[in-house]
């Protein structure tokens, strides 16, 4: 049936994965109409890095954009957005003072359910979310912003199920890879034309100061020499097109770098793309309050068939 | 009036005893505890509730809602097929305020928040729902810092505690948590709950009998182990029965009861009641530094110096002639060195407890920023004061134990003699200076203790 239903409505495909980060400092730096707090700019690397990620994002033909963000914690499965339409205010509970976000987007339910079917057809716990008042968190909020500010595409959010705190970083992974397959089958099936977001940092260890001034870049920098190492460590693989070896060394990387990879969302793009091994493109590098951020983007749609 | 701790409660967060009690027995058991509970504050006369969450974490210090009255409709992350529970809360964001100052003058970073569409977390809105359904009595909440350890979050609960007697409250403490906290993973049907594992329950069975006994300090000093053997390792360790036990000043002879402890989705599920009447058990060592003042390396941004402390600005040391300074020791509050040189003799200026760098008080400030007393530490003041005393001299080439004659100074002779001797004893007293103890009214720093030094080169 799913195969009739393909070649009826033609072949969905990944066009491209990202790399998104969500910190709220982004959003807040950027000043947009949406957000309360008003800053003076700061984080630009990641900022500029974001302009091109959108400006190269801009030449691809796509439908949807896929989130998976650490933000919506789920521990009994994973969940999906199930409503068409999704308005409200975001308040992010760590950072209130830079972000006040009023957020208003269309979510592609049927492409959501999709991915939930054939994660459940695969034993994965799964749950629609169709109350109303569910708010939507403040990481796919960012990333979704930072990646297109307009807002005109649909979207499938994903929660972030917590294998690994519930298990081990290897169970987590194998989750997560099954979630990565699940979703590019139903992609596949949808006929649409997707782009994927895991949005995470890549090391993950914060100042807990903040500067009088948030955007004061002359105190941002990174936690600790052994933060950076971990991170070039990562954009290396990443630009050399080592996938597997990403996903190998991703227990040691959450451990050791208090990794945000731990939420799942590097384990779930890498599988749906086919754990491939071309390189990804770096757009942005940098740091906020201390954690590593990297911008990068991996374009599917050259590489033909996934 | 004092004020004072008139119960303390352990409380689960999970939305089904608001939602769905029907649905399962254990979990209409919890609602019924929870309504004993409420009860129980009532009959109490408490006119503050107190709320530790474990499901609100903070990165930037701690977090203390101030807003007056949040209000929004709040939707579990998992458990949205349940429902939703809109909540309109009442907070005392005077004591909100008042707490974040005093978390700050023992050296925490602290921050208020105020904020409209803040989004309560669910462990906070369930408790109060549930504890204080009318909200006749104010409320404030506070975040559990993902980083800090014990000894933050012990000195957390001090500063609190400075507030409660400063403001003569009669407070109710919350700790909202699980006992162990491992839910299953997958969906359940209500009449299959069950506490996830046969070693979660044996864990949760032994905390809830320390508790009954009272020996609250026992389960935070067991709070380390306990999260090691039944607790998923979420972004915030177990560290509510370290507040909650400092809250109480670290006692193991509370009077406890247990309300209730069944299953919800897996989890351990109790409402806990813990009096401060003495129920004549559960003797208690404290196994690590009763600490004070939180002085741990928060300051990462390199935050500049102060340049005034309460309105007194700070000045860098004069030079003139032989004098010593240094930079271990608090600034001066006007033009003069830390010390100066006669002859064979070593003359001190007045020194207090104040740290150098931040500024800060060990042993807390005797009073706010707006004037109001707070209840300080005199013991940990003065050990403050012989220290910094101990590395002026040892900056000038000299020791404690060349000290000839000190005066000091107390701005509360009847409250402070007793434990400031104490200290003396044990520090100056074994080496044997003279020493002339005078009442004064003030001092220029919110400090309860100084002193006036000579000592041998």
């Amino acid at each position: 049936m799913r195969n009739l239903l393909v070649e009826f409505m033609g072949k969905g495909s990944i066009v491209a994965g990202c790399l998104a980060p969500h910190p709220p400092h982004l959003v807040y730096a950027e000043n947009p109409p949406q957000n309360e707090p008003v800053s003076e700019g700061g984080w630009e690397q990641l900022r500029w890095g974001y302009e091109k990620l959108r400006a190269s994002l801009e030449k691809i033909d796509y439908d949807v954009l896929v989130i998976l963000s650490p933000h919506w914690q789920t521990y009994v499965g994973t969940h999906f957005i199930g409503l068409e339409h999704c308005a409200s205010k975001s308040v992010d509970p760590v950072f209130p003072n830079l972000f006040r976000f009023d957020y208003d987007m269309n979510i592609d339910v049927e492409l959501s359910r999709a991915i939930h079917d054939e994660a459940q057809s695969s034993g994965m716990a799964v749950k629609m979310m169709e109350n109303p008042d569910f708010r939507v968190d403040y990481g796919t909020i960012v990333a979704l912003h930072m990646t297109r500010p307009a807002w005109d595409k649909p979207v499938v959010v994903i929660s972030s199920n917590r294998g690994l705190s519930y298990y081990s970083p290897e169970v987590m992974q194998e989750m997560m890879a099954e979630l990565g397959r699940a979703t590019a089958k139903a992609i596949e099936a949808s006929g649409k034309k997707c782009v994927l977001i895991a949005s995470n940092s890549l090391s993950h260890r914060h100042f807990t100061t903040e500067n009088d001034i948030p955007e004061d870049m002359s105190k941002e920098h990174i936690e600790s020499h052994a933060m950076h190492l971990w991170d070039m460590r990562m954009i290396d693989l990443m630009r050399a097109g080592k996938a597997q070896q990403i996903l190998d060394e991703i227990p040691e990387f959450c451990e050791q770098a208090i990794s945000e990879a731990d939420g799942g969302g590097f384990s779930w793009i890498l599988n749906a793309m086919g754990v491939p091994d071309q390189p990804a493109i770096l757009h942005g590098y940098g740091t906020i309050i201390g954690t590593g951020n990297a911008i990068m983007e991996w374009p599917c749609h050259q590489w033909g068939e996934l | 009036m004092p004020g004072e701790i008139v119960m303390s409660l352990v409380v689960p967060p999970h939305p089904h005893p608001v939602l769905c009690p029907e649905k399962n027995a254990g979990w209409q058991a919890i609602r019924d505890a929870y309504d004993q509970a409420a009860a129980k504050i009532e009959a109490s006369g408490a006119d503050l509730i107190i709320i530790y969450s474990t499901l609100w974490p903070s990165i930037i210090g701690h977090q203390i809602q101030a807003q007056p009255h949040p209000e929004w409709v709040m939707v579990d992350a998992d458990f949205h097929d349940l429902g939703s529970i809109p909540y309109r809360l009442s907070i005392d964001t005077k004591f909100a305020h008042a707490w974040n100052d005093a978390n700050q003058a023992r050296g925490l970073t602290s921050r208020t928040v105020d904020y409209e569409g803040f989004p309560v977390d669910v462990g906070s809105v369930v408790a109060l729902e549930l504890l204080n359904p009318n909200n006749r009595i104010p409320a404030v909440i506070c975040s559990t810092n993902v980083y800090s350890n014990r000894a933050e979050t012990t000195v957390l609960a001090k500063a609190c505690l400075d507030v409660i007697k400063a403001q003569g409250k009669k407070a109710v403490a919350v700790s909202v948590m699980s006992l162990s906290n491992r839910m299953f993973t997958e969906p359940i049907e209500p009449e299959e709950d069950r506490i996830h594992s046969l070693k979660d329950d044996e864990w949760n069975q032994k905390m809830l009998e320390l508790m009954a006994d009272g020996r609250l300090e026992d389960v935070g000093q067991l709070s380390r182990t306990i999260h090691e053997q039944i607790r998923i390792k979420k972004v915030v360790a177990f560290k509510p029965m370290w507040w909650l036990s400092a809250m109480n000043d670290n006692r193991n002879d509370l009077s406890g009861e247990v309300l209730a402890y069944e299953a919800i989705h897996g989890a351990g599920a109790a409402v806990v009641v813990l009096n401060p009447d003495s129920c004549g058990t559960g003797d208690k060592e404290y196994d690590e530094d009763n600490i004070e003042f939180y002085g741990g390396d928060r300051g990462v941004l390199h935050n500049p110096e102060p340049t005034e402390d309460h309105g007194i600005a700070l000045h860098e040391p004069t030079t003139k002639g032989d004098s010593f300074n240094t930079d271990l020791a608090p600034k001066p509050v006007g033009a003069y060195p830390h010390a100066r040189r006669e002859g064979d003799l070593l003359y001190l200026s007045g020194v207090g407890p104040r740290q150098s760098g931040d500024n800060s008080i060990p042993g807390g400030p005797i009073k706010d920023a707006d004037g109001n007393p707070l209840d300080y530490d005199i013991k940990a003041q003065t050990r403050a004061t012989i220290d910094n005393v101990s590395k002026i001299l040892e900056q000038a080439g000299s020791s404690l134990e060349k000290v000839i004659d000190v005066i000091s100074f107390l701005v509360d002779m009847d409250r402070d003699f007793a434990g400031y001797n104490e200290v003396w004893a044990e520090t100056l007293g074994k080496i044997g200076p003279t020493r002339t103890t005078l009442a004064i009214q003030a001092l220029p720093t919110p400090i309860a203790v100084e002193l006036k030094v000579i000592a041998k080169a």
